[in-house]
């Protein structure tokens, strides 16, 4: 089973390194960006079963920093139901 | 007084530390290693180093704030054991959960390494001791995350309680508010971007570190 999780700072909190991409964009001539926002994307892999609850407390204990960040967790097998497992 | 020095993987002061620390208490520090669970017995006082904990990974301090010692770190600082935290400590004590805040990118993205100006905010604390309020001192920075963030009503409540211990006399990495050290609210735990073991003997071109820690062990002899 696999999980995906998007780490992003929080709106206001200030990004360099958004800003050096943005900076850096715009040197290259494409025109019209309007912000740029840099983020972490963390894919999991993880034991049939584990629960939404558990990824969650993963995301709160380390994968994110809840002082600056957000993060979104997408399952895209969830999504799919009963993705039979061959050997159960 | 028996002092500790945790020692993360990618630590890279530790030694620093514990030079200046048995310089000031004449007695060298225990080295405890990360996976250690436990502080040696009578622990009275903790520093976590500078450094490249984890190669930084996931953020600065991440890894290193989860690991077995912390909980014991953890406890020690509740019960009022004194704690500091230097540059990549300050960042896991952030990370730890045992200072507000976070420490960011610097705001220009660039590796700051040299010394800096710094303005003594509060000289109450028991790691100020050794300076005058107001006083602008230089220690060393060696950073590219040290850019101090946290939001507007835990500023207020750091400045008014008077727990920014250090601001920058200078621009050096966007902090808010040029904050450059904080103490938690029992004000028992230091953590400071600034090196004040890199500034302890001649040598070092300045001696305006060796004062914290000076002071600081004057006033843990006189209470014990």
């Amino acid at each position: 089973m696999k999980a995906r999780v998007f780490v992003t700072l929080k709106p206001g909190v200030l990004d360099p390194q958004g800003k050096a991409i943005h900076h850096a964009l715009e040197g290259l001539g494409f025109g019209g960006v309007q912000d740029v926002r840099a983020g972490k994307l963390i894919e999991l892999d993880l034991a049939d079963g584990t629960s939404e609850a558990d990824i969650e407390a993963m995301c709160r204990k380390l994968l994110a920093n809840t002082v600056i960040e957000n993060f979104r967790i997408e399952r895209p097998e969830a999504a799919m139901p009963q993705k039979t497992e061959s050997a159960a | 007084m028996k002092s500790a020095v945790i020692v993360f993987p990618g630590s890279n002061c530790d030694r620093d530390v514990a030079v200046a620390l048995e310089q000031v208490t004449g007695r060298a520090p225990a080295m405890v290693w990360h996976r250690d669970s436990e502080l040696p017995e009578g622990t009275g006082f903790i520093a976590l180093p500078g450094g490249f904990s984890y190669g930084d990974y996931l953020r600065s301090g991440a890894m290193a704030a989860r690991a077995p010692i912390m909980r014991a770190v953890g406890d020690a600082a509740a019960r009022g054991v004194p704690v500091i935290g230097i540059c990549n400590g300050f960042q896991v004590l952030t990370e730890a959960g045992l200072l507000p805040g976070a420490l960011m990118r610097n705001a220009g993205l660039s590796f700051v390494c040299r010394p800096v100006a710094l303005k003594v905010e509060n000289s109450q604390s028991l790691f100020t001791a050794g300076y005058r309020a107001g006083e602008t001192i230089t220690l060393p920075v060696a950073h590219h995350d040290g850019n101090y963030q946290a939001d507007e009503a835990t500023l207020d409540r750091l400045e008014g309680e008077g727990r920014v211990a250090f601001r920058y006399g200078e621009a050096v990495n966007g902090s808010a508010r040029a904050i450059a050290g904080i103490l938690n609210d029992a004000g028992n735990v230091l953590g400071l971007m600034p090196h004040p073991e890199r500034a302890s003997e001649p040598a070092h071109g300045g001696t305006d570190g060796r004062r914290l820690f000076e002071g600081l062990f004057e006033g843990l002899l006189a209470a014990a």
